[in-house]
């Protein structure tokens, strides 16, 4: 019993981390039609920002060393949207609705991502520290132990929600987004600055890219491959769930981090993996376009 | 029109995996390449130089590990060149990039052997890549240089192997954490050959030891989530973790083990794919007080070691760090020249030949080759994890064991074969 608790809170952990590095890829495919094979990229830029970051602080506020993960989610955020954004404005705005080309040219982007990163921090893996109440866990019981990083990885998906909620349902701008993904043209005839839409779009969906980064750091290895590793996940998450959707998304999340470490517990870890994407495949026979398909016109034709 | 997209982004798919086989066949065509030109068919070379082969991943997950590999070979080389070389000639690298890929491995050994004729090759890091280049060596009756520990149950006669067998890391390191902490072990790796070998080795001693596998478990390759492993270790209780993860798994394995409230006080873990460069990326934080069994560390006492170091850093920088494999690459290039200075020729078999019993003052200690089976005699060494990163050896056999790559000296090892 203790174990099924310890278990599910585990599944609920994965589910948060997928979530936020999922929830950017739902939302540019949904608007954009574009298949961003560079999305975990940002996951890495925000990782990285995560350890110069760490870095600073260690040779210049050692004092302030307990803090430095608050300055490292705000700017993982801020750096991988940037970049995020650069990149719209070049590069993928020349795809809108061609999803073969965007699959080839946002891969290409990824391995030059990936090859830059290599060169400038070298291929080896860079270790970052938590501080120290991180390290920590709290005891229910002898048996029942939360781990702090991960409580904290859970809060932040859980303010990182409720901010995409209030932007999407709540805002000027979400409703903006909402009419482009229903459709372009009539949007753009009434009046939205579609183009500007896209970009913020894009740079929001890298920037949660870049937070997923910013927690991954505190469980996982860094380096220049990091994204590889979690984007199969989230693809898997965003088909499951319904691209462009925020339910969609956070039931993809829930279903894969959930089944992976209950499947995994009951037998083991290629097992679970097995049995989950078989339970994904299963699904889209019933529901291809996923659980939460959103109505637009960008994605049926 | 949604069928047709679909077909499109297949198209797509295997267009891009075509076109990254094509950049990886093609990337990796070395400078080295464009010098051979004029050279003629009598093997390593003509004129001063006997060409020598490096084939090691520079690109690729692999590369992390096999770059430093590299380094120390061609560090040794160019010590040797500076010293006069062997036979009167120099010893002229021709670097191939096996780019982490195995099928890449085998075109460029290939290449290596039958087009640049090279006297031999330094190279590879995986069973794997070996595997998939060991028949090419054969069929060519080229010459290979193995320098990473591994699960044994091999003996080609045209491979030497510099890392250690079995018999000179796992069984010694299984026989050390259960006298000094238990017999109940929980096996940890990741799914590929060298894990799933090195485990039905350690379940078969567990037998005759009279241990307990309280758990084994297998995760794919880079997997980065061990909440659920990590819960199964805690709920079986078992003295010790015996560890088989390799790369980037190793440090979600660490990071999570530690934050689930578990210290090396608490269950210590031992494992054998974890040297000093490895620990700089986990973090040694994480790794305290954790165990590690090898044959070298960097902190081994010798007085070949002191000049190894120094020399290694001094050529690539403070920063980098010396390990086992390092130092197997490194002995592996000393190890074929003295051959070569007895044989006085580099043609494959009389180098083998003269090969057999060569001993050399290696870093780690005199390590000697074994005329039946081509591995090396070495000394087993577990040491202990410390904060600053580096190894302290705990425990050490006093000489070198001899390599017994397939266990034929221990009873309970019956029966055991080799994953082809």
């Amino acid at each position: 019993m203790q174990e099924l608790i310890v278990q599910l809170f585990n599944g609920i952990s994965l589910s948060s981390i997928l979530f936020l590095s999922s929830i950017g890829l739902a939302i540019t495919f949904g608007l954009m039609g574009v298949i961003n094979m560079a999305h975990g990229e940002f996951i890495m830029i925000g990782a990285y920002t995560t350890y110069i970051v760490q870095n600073i602080f260690i040779d210049h506020f050692p004092k302030l060393f307990n803090s430095y993960i608050f300055f490292a989610i705000v700017l993982s955020f801020f750096v991988a949207s940037i970049i995020g954004y650069i990149l719209e404005r070049l590069i993928i705005s020349h795809l809108y609705g061609r999803i073969v080309d965007s699959l080839l040219v946002t891969w290409g982007v990824s391995l030059f991502f990936q090859q830059l990163a290599r060169s400038i921090f070298g291929a080896p893996n860079v270790s970052v520290r938590m501080p120290d109440y991180l390290q920590r866990n709290i005891h229910l019981t002898n048996d029942i132990v939360f781990p702090n990083n991960r409580i904290f990885i859970l809060i932040i998906a859980l303010i990182c929600l409720v901010l995409i909620y209030i932007l999407m349902y709540r805002s000027r701008y979400g409703r903006n987004v909402l009419a482009v993904m229903q459709n372009r043209e009539m949007a753009a005839s009434l009046g939205i600055n579609t183009r500007r839409v896209d970009s913020l779009t894009f740079a929001i969906g890298s920037g949660l890219a870049g937070i997923a980064g910013c927690a991954i750091t505190w469980i996982g290895a860094i380096g220049p491959t990091i994204g590889t590793s979690y984007i199969i996940d989230s693809f898997v998450a965003v088909v499951a769930g319904g691209a462009g959707t925020i339910v969609g998304t956070i039931f993809g999340a829930s279903f894969i981090g959930i089944g992976e470490t209950i499947f995994e517990f009951l037998t083991t870890s290629s097992i679970g993996k097995v049995l989950v994407f078989t339970c994904v495949i299963i699904l889209l026979q019933f529901r291809p376009k996923g659980l939460f398909a959103v109505k637009t016109r960008v994605l049926d034709d | 029109m949604a069928k047709l997209k679909v077909v499109n982004l297949l198209l797509g798919f295997v267009l891009v995996l075509a076109l990254l086989a094509g950049c990886s066949g093609g990337g990796a065509i070395s400078s080295a390449n464009k010098k051979t030109d004029s050279t003629s068919s009598s093997s390593g070379g003509s004129g001063n130089v006997i060409k020598v082969g490096i084939l090691h991943s520079a690109s690729g997950t692999m590369a992390m590990s096999e770059t430093p590999v590299r380094d120390a070979e061609l560090l040794a080389i160019k010590q040797i060149n500076n010293n006069g070389g062997v036979l009167g000639k120099k010893i002229q690298p021709v670097i191939e990039d096996g780019a982490s890929d195995n099928a890449t491995f085998a075109e460029k050994a290939t290449k290596l052997l039958e087009q640049d004729k090279v006297a031999t090759v330094f190279g590879c890091w995986t069973s794997a890549s070996r595997k998939a280049v060991k028949p090419i060596f054969e069929k060519d009756n080229g010459l290979l240089w193995y320098p990473v520990q591994y699960e044994g149950m091999e003996s080609s006669p045209n491979i030497f192997y510099t890392g250690a067998a079995p018999n000179q890391q796992i069984v010694p390191a299984v026989e050390y954490m259960t006298k000094k902490f238990g017999k109940k072990v929980f096996l940890v790796g990741s799914d590929y050959v060298f894990p799933r070998t090195a485990n039905s080795i350690i379940k078969k001693q567990a037998k005759a030891l009279g241990m307990k596998v309280v758990g084994e478990e297998y995760t794919p390759l880079g997997d980065t989530d061990f909440a659920t492993i990590v819960n199964k270790i805690k709920s079986s209780k078992p003295d010790y973790v015996f560890n088989t993860l390799n790369g980037d798994s190793n440090v979600a394995f660490f990071k999570q083990y530690r934050t689930a409230g578990i210290s090396a006080k608490d269950i210590p873990t031992i494992s054998v794919s974890i040297a000093e460069q490895e620990v700089k990326g986990i973090g040694a934080s994480y790794l305290e007080g954790h165990y590690v069994s090898w044959n070298y560390y960097e902190t081994t006492d010798t007085s070949a070691n002191k000049k190894f170091v120094s020399a290694y850093k001094k050529a690539y920088g403070n920063k980098r760090v010396t390990d086992d494999p390092i130092e197997a690459g490194y002995n592996a290039v000393y190890l074929w020249a003295k051959a070569v200075k007895k044989a006085e020729s580099t043609n494959v078999d009389k180098v083998k030949t003269a090969a057999k019993g060569i001993t050399f003052d290696a870093p780690e200690g005199t390590v000697k080759i074994d005329g039946d089976n081509q591995h090396l005699y070495k000394q087993v060494r577990v040491g202990e994890i410390e904060s600053n990163g580096m190894i302290k050896e705990v425990w050490g056999t006093k000489e070198a064991i001899k390599p017994d790559p397939y266990l034929k000296n221990y009873k309970w090892a019956k029966g055991l074969t080799g994953v082809q």
